[in-house]
This record gives C-alpha cells, structure tokens and sequence, in this order.
C-alpha cells in the first residue's frame, strides 16, 4: 500500500527513471537533490529571467487570438442580443449554460487540491495548489460571464444582487438562479483571497531575488511589506488554514447550488436527487482533468520535472480513476432511477437520451468519460505522462459533452410532443465557447510568466521536513 | 567628546541580527534567547515553522476568534436579508410556501457566512500583521534579501531593556550564527 505521507521506503528501480516504494509506485514528492536555494532560485527564474519566451509568446498569441474571437462574441451578442445563438423554445438553455456549468467544474479541482487536500495533509499537492487556485480563478471568470451574457440584457445584471432600489424590488431568494449569484461570486471571492493570501511570501521572493528596478518596485508593491517574521507566519498560517476549512464545504456546495438550478426544476432528466453529489464528483473530475492537461507540458517545457513529480501526476490520476467512477455510478443511477421510477416521461428521456436524435452524443460521452479513463487502472499510463494527457484530454471534452447531454437533450424532449424541437448551436455559440477557451488560456499564460506558480515556502517546507526525516 | 557620538550611533541602532543557516538552529538560538530574558526580538524564515512564534512568546493569534465573529455576522446578517426582503419588503406567495421560508433561505446563509468569515479572516492577517509596511529596518541588512529563500534570522532588537551591544553580540555569535551583522533603523 502507498502511504499518505510518503514515509515507506524507497528504493531505485533500473527500468524506470524515478524511484520507487516497495510496490512499484513512484516515491518521490520532491527531487533528493533539491535545497532551499535550488527551488527558490529555480521557481523565481520563470518570473524573472522569462525562460522559454518563443514558447510563450507562440502560445500566448494563439491564446489572445481566441481571447479577440471571444471578444468579437459578446460585442456582436451585445449589439444583436440571444437570437445569435441556436437557441430555442424549449431549448433555451444551450451553449451559454453548457459553458457555465463545465468552466465551474473545472474550477472545483484547484480548490479541492488547495484547500481540501491541505486538511487531509496530503503532502504532494504542495507543487501544483499554486498553479491550480490560479487556474480555479480562471476558470470561474470564464464561467461567472455566462449566465451574465445569457441574461438578454446583461447591462442590468445588478438587478440579480440585493440592494433597495427605486422600484422597491428585491431578488427572489427563494430561487436556485439567485442562489447561484451568491454561491459563485462568494466562491470567486474566498478563492481569490486564499490565492492572494499564499502567494503573498513567494512574491516576496520574487522581489529580493529581482534584478531590475521595476520588477523591486512592482513585486515588492505586490508583496506587501512581506520580510517573513515568526508572528506574521503564525498569523498567516491560522488564516490559511481556516481558509482551506472554510473553502471545503464552500467548494461543495457551489456545485451543489449550480446543480439545484437543475434539480429543482420538474424536467425529467433534471429533477433527480442524484444531482448534487454526482455534479459535484464530475466538478472534480474535469477539474482535475483540466490540470493535468496544463501541468503535463508546462512541466516540460519549463523542466519543473523535479518539483512537480511522476508521483504527484501519479496521484492525481488516482483521483480522476476515483472520481470517474463516482460520476459513472451517477450515470447508472440516472437510467435505473428512470426505469424504477416508472413514470413515463422519464422512461422516455432515458431512451430518448440512448437512441434519440442525440444519441450518438450519449455513446461518444460514454466512451470518453467511462471508457477510455480505464487505462488509468494501468500504472504504465498513469506515470507517462503524454499518455495521461490523452486520458485527460478524453475526459475534458468528455465532461463538457456531460453537460451538453444533460441541458440540450433533456428540455429537447419535454412532457408535450407538440412542443419538442432540435437544438443546433450557430457559429456564433461555437465562437463564444473557444473564445472563453482563449480568455483561460490568456490569464494562465500571463500567470505562469509574471507570479511564481508553484509555491516556494510551501517546496522549502517539505525539503525542511524531508531534513527532519518526516518526509 | 566621545558620548554624544556613541548616543547618536545607539539611536540609530534597530538590533543585531544573527543569521543561520538550518530552521532547527534558528528555533533553538530564539528558545535559548527567550529563556537568557529577551522579549524584544523577531525571527525571519522564508517558510513558517512550527514553534517558533510560541517560542518568540507569541502564544496567541487573535485570527481564529475574528473569523469566527465575521461568520456569525454574515450568516445572521444573510438571514435578516432574506427574511426582510421576503417577509417583510416585497412578500411574494410562492407556491404557497410561507413568507419565512427558511429552508429555502440556507443556502444564502450559508454563502453570506463563509464570505464574510473569509474576508474577515483575511482582514485579520494584515491588520494583525500591520502590512501593507513598505519599509522596515530589517531590509536594511544586505544578508537580509536571503531571508525568503534559504536563510534564518533572529534579530533583537535595541528597545529591549536587556539589550547590549557588546554582550548581545557575543550571546548571538554564541548560538551557532554564522554572521552577527548590526541593524541600522
């Protein structure tokens, strides 16, 4: 058995280039030759030599490019309004909303790895938490921007939020939609500040191991004074850890409020009690799906190969195999609770959902999330890491089908035949989804050339341990 | 005219800093501080380590019990919202659920509390922390920039009644400093 805290013992294997434990699972959590000085240097490089720079500016342009598209998007959405979209009656929730649910998601994985992996001291998110809370921030401002844009008349978006207004209204707190208001801006907001609050001493690392004037000045405003004292730690780390015990159940519930927005309607195919837990489980299941598709070349391209480790890839590829069968068991269920149930309409949205018009749909979901990420069961793929690409790569495209099946296919197909009518996205939805793609991939390309993105204190705690023997 | 010179030199003085190079050292040199009597003293490490504030003598964090208050007030305050808008402002009958419905005001409740603990928790670093600080006397110290990456300090400062220049030089480069260096404020 592989041990939580990375205490069994190692021992080098000839076949392989990382050692192992006893059973052949990788060990390391950080590379054996690592010191203070190694890391910090290593990791403040990125932001201040910007190694790499034909990389990033072929990236970033590619990126920023599908940022414009995005942007060309909204401005003709703004101009024209929703009737862009393919959008209809009864399918009045397509692509915006598809969108929206897979970019939370995707959100979930970093602060699981931040906040819930830091109460469970599961030692080897210690690498990636940075990179992944910058990428739960992303990715919830791709997502907050689409109801927004999906609203009609998204200039008055401030009617959602509870203040005494001249008309005398207020939202409708009994409401799911209005629920969501509250749960994703409080889940920005607590993300961004346990971000901030972490990256806070790194950036104080940044500032005394820059060269520049500018990059003192800039690093250091940033920084905020930061000089590492005991107290200031103390205080620190009490708030760090109550942050992570506050965003843990926060985390559960976001999913589980935009799942109520399903849930809580009388749609067969919606209305199932199944829905909090198994969104929440697919939340995570993208998410971490999202950073290995990051991390993997990054980790390459950058050489962090000794920081973030094949037994960090490895285990979070246990985590997606844990977290697809949950989301599988959820499937199973949804099919059973159809049939068991007995009504009728929902017998004929599960069948309608295998061999309707969108079935073909359903089959390639199945095979990309429960088929393929079954090679995680085999180690060899698990600790390639061009081969866990793939398998997450599957899954991403996979969980937005997810979502896609789940909104599109049931309101498709409703209680009145009369009333039941195709959805076909326009280009003007499949721009709006790339372009969002671009806005992600915009804000992670400047996050990895201008703030530290693994965490130096946290790398410098686990040598220190690892010197105690603890590690 | 020795002593004005030597006043002007003790005023200008912040402390002395000692400077290690292993985090064990660094918490074994402020414990055998804090026990020879100094209180007036800091430590500096590029990454938290256990014991070392309660060493300081700093046993105490105010962070907890500020959350704690922030949460109680933003999920009763989220409550009151709710309840004052729906009950009383702007009664709407929904499916004939009462004005006071509460199960459906929890999940608001909820946000509103762990948004306003966090902030508070987060208030509570800076305010605690007195940062933003642009500027302190220990930046003064060019072995200092260190003091993020890889090395540990432990500076006593001149306010402490027990502070000596010479003595306390010699205390520090006793406890297995490998610099003494002076601060200037």
């Amino acid at each position: 058995m592989e041990t939580i805290q990375g205490s069994e013992p190692r021992m080098p294997a000839p076949d392989k280039p990382f050692p192992v434990t006893v059973l052949a699972y990788p060990a390391e959590m950080i590379g054996a030759k690592e010191t203070y000085e190694k890391v910090s240097d290593q990791i403040t490089g990125i932001p201040i030599r910007q190694p790499n720079a034909k990389f990033w500016f072929v990236g970033f342009t590619i990126a920023f490019a599908l940022f414009l598209l995005f942007c060309v998007a909204v401005g003709y959405l703004l101009y024209r309004g929703v009737g862009i979209w393919g959008i209809n009656i009864p399918v009045a929730w397509g692509f915006a909303i598809t969108n929206f649910v897979w970019w939370i998601g995707i959100g979930h994985a970093g602060t699981f790895i931040s906040a819930i992996l830091l109460l469970l001291h599961q030692k080897w998110r210690t690498t990636i938490n940075r990179f992944t809370e910058a990428m739960t921030l992303f990715a919830v401002i791709c997502a907050g921007m689409f109801p927004l844009l999906h609203l009609g008349r998204p200039w008055v978006f401030f009617w959602l939020l509870p203040y005494p207004d001249t008309m005398t209204l207020w939202p409708q707190f009994r409401s799911p939609l209005v629920w969501d208001v509250f749960a994703v801006s409080t889940y920005f907001t607590v993300s961004l500040l346990f971000w901030y609050l972490g990256v806070m001493p790194d950036l104080a690392t940044v500032r005394d191991k820059a060269k520049t004037k500018w990059k003192k000045i800039i690093y250091g405003m940033a920084s905020m004074g930061w000089r590492g004292s005991a107290v200031h730690w103390k205080h620190h780390q009490t708030a760090y850890l109550l942050l992570g015990g506050l965003a843990t159940p926060l985390v559960l519930s976001v999913h589980s409020v935009v799942s109520f927005d399903f849930s809580v309607a009388q749609l067969p195919g919606w209305h199932s009690t199944i829905f909090p837990p198994y969104f929440v489980a697919g939340a995570i299941y993208s998410g971490f799906a999202m950073v290995l598709n990051l991390l993997i070349p990054i980790r390459r391209i950058y050489g962090l190969q000794n920081l973030i480790t094949i037994r960090t890839l490895n285990n979070m590829a246990c985590v997606t195999l844990a977290t697809c069968w949950m989301v599988t068991y959820g499937y199973i269920m949804e099919a059973f609770m159809a049939w068991y149930s007995g009504d009728p309409f929902e017998k004929h949205m599960m069948w309608d959902r295998a061999f309707g018009a969108y079935g073909w749909i359903f089959w390639s979901l199945m095979l990309l999330n429960v088929v393929i990420p079954q090679l995680l069961w085999s180690r060899r793929v698990r600790t390639h890491d061009m081969a866990l690409f793939f398998v997450a790569l599957s899954v991403n495209i996979g969980m937005w089908v997810e979502r896609f099946v789940i909104i599109v296919q049931s309101l498709h197909n409703d209680f009145v035949p009369s009333s039941w009518k195709m959805y076909y996205p326009t280009k003007w939805d499949w721009f709006t989804l790339f372009g969002s793609i671009g806005l992600f991939l915009t804000l992670q390309f400047l996050f990895i050339r201008y703030v530290p993105m693994i965490s130096i204190s946290e790398s410098s705690e686990l040598i220190a341990q690892r010197k105690e023997g603890q590690l | 005219m020795p002593e004005p010179q030597i006043e002007y030199e003790e005023k200008t003085l912040f402390g002395l800093m000692a400077e290690f190079e292993e985090h064990e050292e660094l918490l074994n040199a402020t414990r055998r501080a804090y026990a020879d009597g100094y209180r007036c003293m800091d430590a500096y490490s590029p990454f938290p380590i256990d014991g070392l504030a309660e060493a300081l003598g700093h046993e105490y964090s105010a962070v907890p019990l500020i959350t704690l208050v922030g949460g109680i007030i933003g999920g009763l305050g989220g409550y009151f919202m709710e309840w004052i808008a729906m009950a009383r402002l702007y009664p709407i009958n929904v499916g004939g659920r009462p004005h006071n419905s509460w199960p459906n005001f929890i999940p608001i409740t909820f946000e509103l509390t762990v948004l306003i603990a966090s902030l508070s928790a987060f208030a509570a670093v800076f305010v605690l922390n007195r940062l933003p600080q642009p500027h302190h006397p220990v930046f003064n110290v060019p072995e200092f920039l260190r003091a993020s990456s890889d090395r540990f300090f432990l500076c006593i400062e001149a306010v402490d009644p027990k502070f000596d220049r010479e003595k306390t030089r010699e205390f520090l480069a006793g406890l297995k400093a490998c610099k003494v260096t002076e601060v200037e404020e």
